[in-house]
């Protein structure tokens, strides 16, 4: 157990940028939820922010080596609760993605099997450290990442799903990829997803719909082009300095779609302009490099994995959100850490910088 | 500090080489993260410092009111394709929440000049909290004239008011075939929460009963909508696009106008139900139930005197008896005893002396009258009891269990409109089950003339009694034609509402002959109970019952100015081997089964004069003459020569 002078050890630093988000967070569910039926969803923010902290807290007490001595049962546990959640799952829009408990509490398990595999992850090529990477190490840790992630696009969840992606990516990149194989990777990738984008068998009508309509926004201005539509409205007339706080049309005139979950940066961006936005994008900037350094301190391989999976993770959600609703990107439904509205999201990322925190705390060790 | 413990697979020491992700890849990590913001950055300075004034314009503009073009709702014909319910044209006023500058404001405004109370206002708009934005919420249907030049009179101080021209649905007067048809009405909250209603959403008029509610996804079509580009001042300023309106389908149901005008006159003034068929194929050609109801009261916005009197009379409006009354089917039951008896070769040699009754397991069990020897012959005709008690007996309450089942009783029918009940059909399996108790033979005494603990529909005796005169084939009644209903639609109307459905009973042709000969008998030989119901020169067959409502002990405690009149059944069918009609009459405290059965005569002539007309107008004879095939182009004969 570490002493408690550990916490002089704490990213103090960082907790402050998270915290910062976090309000800027609730005060724009406050304003997008304003005259919906959503109203009050600020504070029950608020509510998933102290059981984050809280929860952050006790995680970094853990050993993360302990984590890593037991990943591979988290794992198993983790295929597990993605299978029974295809099974025995509560149905909700057409997707089964909770497992329902008594007392009222759904858990969601695509979430946490993120930070399972961040961990797996690491670990796995810890084991690998120093040593050239084959095909046959390769395969194995795409297998070990594209199992949960067909389990969650059987849900069907293709946000979700598509955040385990990073996690690869990066461990493939700091586990020491060749050039010549990203190349033949990226051709294979390249190759499943045409021949799925042609069969379209992976692909729901409505996924396939948003991908049309991110190409082609006019063609369909009812459903998603006609989200991208709003969300563009939305960003670019609140200019430089915004609309002002609780004064966005788009945002309050029901324009925009869901302002409080995977449009909200473009709520954030109509109500306090390219000002608000530069500086929410800052916020993430100082919090990614601070978590980036943590990696380079941390006393051992699987520590700098682990936290760079985290990074991983955050930066894929943060371009791939504000893709979005910037136009970038086709609507994909993944919400925007420390940002968007939501359980799974807040309760996901704090672990993971309890994760983190964790690390730092022992870097000394060794 | 102590060393924490930690697998090293690799047995590297803890300075090893490999105990270190490299310095570069983590600075290119940084220069990765910088590189995807600036192109965020990038994007976010495009739309909000290039384009603002642009998507300024855009936003001020984007006032994208959603113009809901309705779908009008199909109209429903009879099977000859007489218009039975149409729509009108009516205009409503609904509100947008868009356009709403101060509601506090505006609220005794809009309550003076659309006659709407403001509690009425806010609770409608109460209702629709969880719907979106842009949905109109109906505030007045079919409003005057005078309301619609308010509207427009106030068009600046109110641009919250949005008038629509709607198609409203029109029944026919007088509550005609009120039941069959059924009404529409807003979808309620619960509705709503029924996962088959996951697609309307609040505000829709839906089916509530009837051929309404079990056909509403044909009948309903799809609604279209414009999306209308309009200035916060409401004015149009174009549009984005439109998504027009599918119609909902007509369809043509299988009841005849003229012998549902004849049901109808039938029962007039008096409580029950009565529901013509054709045996051959299980269409429905006449179905009425009294009282009625107006379901024009419904479709428009119902009043709460009007919902009152409905739900406080005690006869039950809204519910449809031709299904819903399950009651002691009495001596109509006997036609499933012979049935029994005659098939498990029992009855053809059974002679009852019948003395105004007989006595089973030391109780005295009364027959109406002195019928003297009577067999299966006179036994239906005379409908004695003490030959039926004696059957009955004979028979045990298992066997004849089986027959009534196999002939549908106590269980749906599978008819295409909804609530149908399933009636009762004792054995002993079923009072194990429901009372936990063993059945006594004395009870089954009872159960052999129809009284007891046997309970039927209307239309499950309809369809009973066409069987057996149909040589023991049964159909599945419905009230639309399969054709007119698209297959996967027709298969899920098929399993949602289960039955007895199509069915075949073993029948041989000596007892079909039998028991169809003795029921031509009940209505053309003097001894027959329903001779009064006779028509001159037609075939026409069936049986009487007169059931009792309730015991005489029980009725001087309870009645309570209650009717306590038996109720007075007929089922008849005309001709009487494979009929083309059958008909059932339920006239509750009708008192006597020949009054039913004069009711029932009304229908049969009215089809029967119907036929004649349309083989070339014969003239109706007073005997019946075969038919000429080179006079008549369609040659069927319909009045069958005397046998």
């Amino acid at each position: 157990m570490p002493r408690l002078s550990s916490y002089r050890d704490f990213d103090w630093v960082l907790l402050g940028f998270v915290l910062l988000l976090s309000l800027i967070s609730v005060l724009e569910i406050k304003s997008a939820t304003l005259h919906t039926k959503f109203h009050g969803f600020d504070h029950k923010q608020i509510q998933f922010l102290a059981v984050g902290l809280v929860l952050m807290f006790i995680v970094s007490l853990i050993d993360y080596h302990r984590m890593l001595d037991i990943v591979h049962w988290a794992y198993g546990i983790s295929i597990v609760s993605l299978v029974a959640v295809l099974i025995v799952g509560t149905k909700v829009l057409g997707g089964r993605r909770w497992i329902k408990f008594p007392g009222g509490i759904h858990f969601q398990p695509s979430e946490w099997v993120k930070l399972v595999l961040i961990v797996a992850v690491a670990r796995y090529f810890w084991g690998l450290a120093g040593k050239e990477l084959t095909w046959g190490d390769i395969g194995k840790a795409a297998a070990m990442v594209v199992v949960p992630m067909a389990l969650v696009l059987k849900q069907p969840d293709l946000g979700t799903a598509l955040t385990y992606l990073p996690i690869l990516i990066c461990g493939l990149f700091l586990g020491g990829i060749r050039f010549k194989q990203v190349g033949l990777v990226l051709l294979a990738l390249a190759m499943i997803g045409g021949i799925a984008w042609k069969s379209g068998k992976h692909l729901k009508p409505y996924q396939q719909a948003r991908i049309d309509a991110f190409i082609n926004p006019d063609s369909d201005p009812r459903g998603s082009g006609y989200q991208i539509r709003q969300s563009l409205i939305a960003v670019g007339s609140g200019g430089i300095w915004g609309k002002g706080a609780n004064k966005g049309t788009q945002t309050q005139g029901d324009f925009l779609p869901i302002p409080y979950t995977d449009f909200i940066f473009a709520a954030f961006c109509e109500e306090h302009g390219f000002v608000g936005a530069l500086g929410v994008l800052l916020l993430y900037f100082l919090i990614l490099m601070r978590l980036i350094q943590n990696a380079q301190t941390a006393s051992d391989l699987p520590g700098s994995f682990i936290i760079m999976g985290v990074v991983a993770v955050i930066v894929f959600q943060i371009a791939v959100n504000v893709g979005m609703v910037v136009g970038l990107m086709p609507v994909t439904g993944i919400p925007l850490p420390l940002l968007s509205y939501g359980g799974s999201s807040v309760l996901f990322t704090f672990l993971s910088l309890g994760i983190v925190m964790n690390i730092r705390m022992r870097r000394f060790v060794n | 500090m102590e060393l924490t413990h930690h697998i090293d697979p690799n047995d590297l020491g803890p300075n090893g080489k490999a105990e270190k992700v490299s310095a570069g890849k983590l600075h290119a990590a940084q220069y990765i993260v910088a590189f995807i913001l600036i192109i965020l950055i990038t994007g976010l300075w495009r739309l909000q410092v290039l384009g603002a004034d642009n998507f300024r314009a855009l936003a001020e503009a984007n006032r994208i009111r959603k113009v809901p073009i309705l779908a009008p709702r199909g109209r429903l014909f009879d099977r000859e394709g007489r218009l039975l319910v149409d729509n009108y044209p009516s205009v409503s006023c609904y509100l947008l929440r868009e356009q709403v500058k101060d509601l506090d404001v505006d609220l005794p405004l809009i309550s003076q000049g659309l006659h709407i109370p403001i509690e009425q206002i806010q609770s409608t708009l109460r209702r629709y909290q969880i719907a979106p934005k842009y949905q109109p919420i109906p505030l007045k249907q079919d409003i005057s004239p005078d309301e619609q030049a308010f509207i427009a009179a106030h068009r600046d101080e109110l641009p919250e008011l949005e008038t629509l021209d709607e198609q409203r649905r029109l029944y026919p007067r007088d509550g005609f075939a009120a039941h069959l048809i059924g009404y529409v009405g807003e979808v309620s909250e619960q509705m709503l929460d029924d996962p088959r209603y996951a697609f309307y959403s609040p505000g829709d008029v839906v089916g509530r009963s009837g051929v309404e509610q079990t056909y509403d996804a044909l009948l309903r079509g799809k609604d279209g909508s414009r999306d209308v580009i309009v200035n916060s001042h409401g004015k149009e300023l174009g549009h984005l696009g439109q998504e027009l309106a599918v119609p909902g389908k007509d369809l043509k149901l299988t009841i005849d106008l003229d012998l549902q005008i004849a049901a109808e006159k039938a029962l007039d003034g008096k409580n029950g139900a009565i529901v013509a068929m054709d045996p051959h194929t299980g269409e429905i050609l006449a179905m009425v139930s009294r009282p009625t109801f107006d379901p024009n009261q419904f479709s428009v916005r119902l009043t709460k005197n009007y919902w009152n009197e409905i739900l406080n009379n005690p006869d039950h409006p809204l519910l449809n008896k031709s299904l819903q009354a399950q009651l002691a089917p009495g001596s109509t039951f006997k036609i499933i005893m012979s049935v029994a008896g005659l098939q498990e070769n029992v009855a053809q040699t059974m002679h009852v002396s019948c003395n105004g009754g007989a006595e089973f397991y030391g109780h005295f069990y009364a027959c109406d009258r002195h019928h003297g020897a009577v067999d299966i012959n006179n036994a239906i005709p005379y409908s004695c009891d003490t030959f039926y008690y004696t059957l009955a007996n004979r028979l045990g309450i298992d066997t004849i269990a089986k027959y009534a089942t196999s002939l549908g009783l106590g269980q749906k029918t599978g008819i295409d409109l909804p609530d149908e009940v399933t009636g009762t059909m004792p054995s002993t399996a079923w009072k194990l089950k429901t009372q936990h108790d063993k059945w006594f033979a004395g009870e089954t005494i009872s159960v052999g003339i129809g009284q007891g603990a046997v309970t039927a529909t209307p239309i499950q005796l309809a369809r009973a009694l066409s069987g057996v005169a149909n040589g023991g084939v049964l159909r599945r009644p419905h009230v639309v034609f399969a054709d007119e209903i698209p297959p996967d639609m027709l298969q899920a109307v098929r399993e949602s509402f289960p039955g007895s459905g199509d069915a075949t009973i073993p029948l041989t042709t000596e007892n079909w002959q039998l028991i169809t000969d003795a029921m031509a008998n009940v209505t053309s030989s003097p001894i027959g109970t329903a001779y009064a119901a006779h028509l001159e020169g037609v075939d026409f067959a069936g049986k009487t019952g007169t059931a009792q409502v309730i015991g005489h002990d029980a009725l001087a405690k309870t009645s309570k100015g209650h009717n306590t009149e038996p109720n007075a059944w007929f089922v008849g069918m005309a001709p009487r081997r494979n009929p083309d009609i059958v008909v059932a009459v339920l006239w509750e405290h009708g008192n006597w089964g020949n009054n039913s059965a004069k009711l029932a005569s009304q229908i049969i002539d009215a089809f029967v004069n119907k036929q004649r007309k349309r083989d070339n107008n014969i003239r109706i004879a007073t005997t019946p003459e075969p038919a000429k095939p080179e006079t008549i182009p369609s040659a069927t004969p319909t009045v069958p020569s005397a046998e």
